[in-house]
């Protein structure tokens, strides 16, 4: 017992003295800092790379057509509007997938830039839904529905789909649906039915 | 007992080993052309806030506190930065589209709202960035006007 109090108070005290230590020369190097500015300019770049590698990807594993994006939204939507929290997160992953194989080669060139900035943001909203409660995941969802509209608005549909608003949600706030029939994934069972069709697009 | 001697022992060994693995820092002390403040031209009080409070996990220069020398703290100290940055990078503010740049800063508005940025880790060990409901009402404010001039 004692030996095993030596050595626990062993323990701590290395770790006390590194903190000490360490902290030392942490003033020490504030110092150094003014005159060091070259040799600390190597991480300045790291979200650029990202981002650029993200850009790659999407273009070549484009294959996805906008059908699979408008499904893999309205299965989210449904599981939003049935407060499930579980599927949403599992839908969210699916969307995000199916928004980065999207193939938008054959837009003219402003369109692509378009779809590249929507695909990026919906991406993102679309991950963040994955791993998000439920307030969250509405939240991001209420973006998302703006970003698969706009996109919509670019390369069109094949089915006729309806915009529906609902006033109460954040200051007001649209999705997408299938079905004219009004059911609230802002809300769910706690306000099912509130909002109308504002729009329908075919 | 002679186990938990002999734990204690390789806990020891093991703390000491994992000091020799460096991590790589995130600094840098250069502002670029992209940075959110030169891009908005934002008001020295706001910008002060912002650098306090958030520019430590989200830009490309962290003003690391003296115990980020010991690991594992520099490891979690990395990781965080590391998906700060994923985020949100202050300092590639101009390199993002328009619709993201809103997307941003609907997240910042709820973030700061809601109390969830800055972190609570991070507030805990630099009372600075704790940002008072005056602070807040203040860079909400000023974060939604930029908002609606996009």
């Amino acid at each position: 017992m004692k030996i095993l109090k030596t050595t626990l108070g062993i323990v701590a005290i290395a770790f006390i003295t590194l903190t000490i230590v360490s902290c030392k020369d942490g003033k020490k190097e504030q110092n150094n800092a003014d005159g060091n500015h070259s040799e600390m300019n190597h991480d300045n770049s790291d979200g650029h790379h990202d981002g650029e590698k993200k850009a790659i990807s999407m273009s070549e594993n484009g294959s996805g057509n906008t059908q699979d994006v408008l499904d893999d939204y309205f299965s989210l939507k449904d599981a939003l509007v049935a407060d499930d929290n579980a599927k949403g997160t599992e839908l969210g992953a699916t969307l995000a997938k199916s928004f980065g194989n999207l193939d938008i080669s054959k837009y003219t060139d402003t369109q692509i830039a378009d779809l590249k900035d929507i695909i990026e943001d919906a991406v993102e909203h679309a991950e963040h839904i994955s791993e998000s409660d439920i307030a969250h995941q509405r939240e991001h969802f209420k973006i998302l529905s703006k970003d698969v509209t706009d996109m919509v608005a670019i390369t069109g549909t094949e089915i006729t789909l309806y915009e529906q608003f609902c006033p109460m949600y954040d200051g007001g706030s649209s999705w997408l649906s299938m079905d004219k029939e009004v059911r609230n994934p802002y809300y769910g069972s706690q306000m099912l039915k509130c909002g109308k069709v504002q729009r329908e697009i075919n | 007992m002679k186990i938990l001697r002999v734990i204690a022992w390789i806990a020891l060994v093991a703390f000491i080993v994992i000091q020799f693995f460096p991590t790589e820092k995130n600094t840098n002390y250069t502002t670029p052309k992209t940075d959110f403040m030169v891009v908005n031209n934002v008001p020295s009080k706001i910008e002060n806030q912002l650098k306090v409070s958030c520019y430590d996990c989200h830009s490309n220069n962290t003003e690391y506190p003296c115990y980020n020398k010991i690991q594992p703290v520099a490891w979690y100290l990395k990781d965080h930065v590391k998906e700060g940055k994923a985020e949100l990078n202050f300092n590639e503010w101009g390199n993002y589209s328009d619709r993201r740049k809103n997307s941003k800063l609907r997240s910042i508005i709820k973030q700061i709202e809601n109390g969830e940025m800055p972190m609570d880790s991070y507030t805990l060990m630099h009372r600075d960035a704790m940002l008072s409901k005056y602070d807040k009402n203040n860079v909400i404010a000023y974060i939604t006007r930029l908002k609606d001039s996009l």
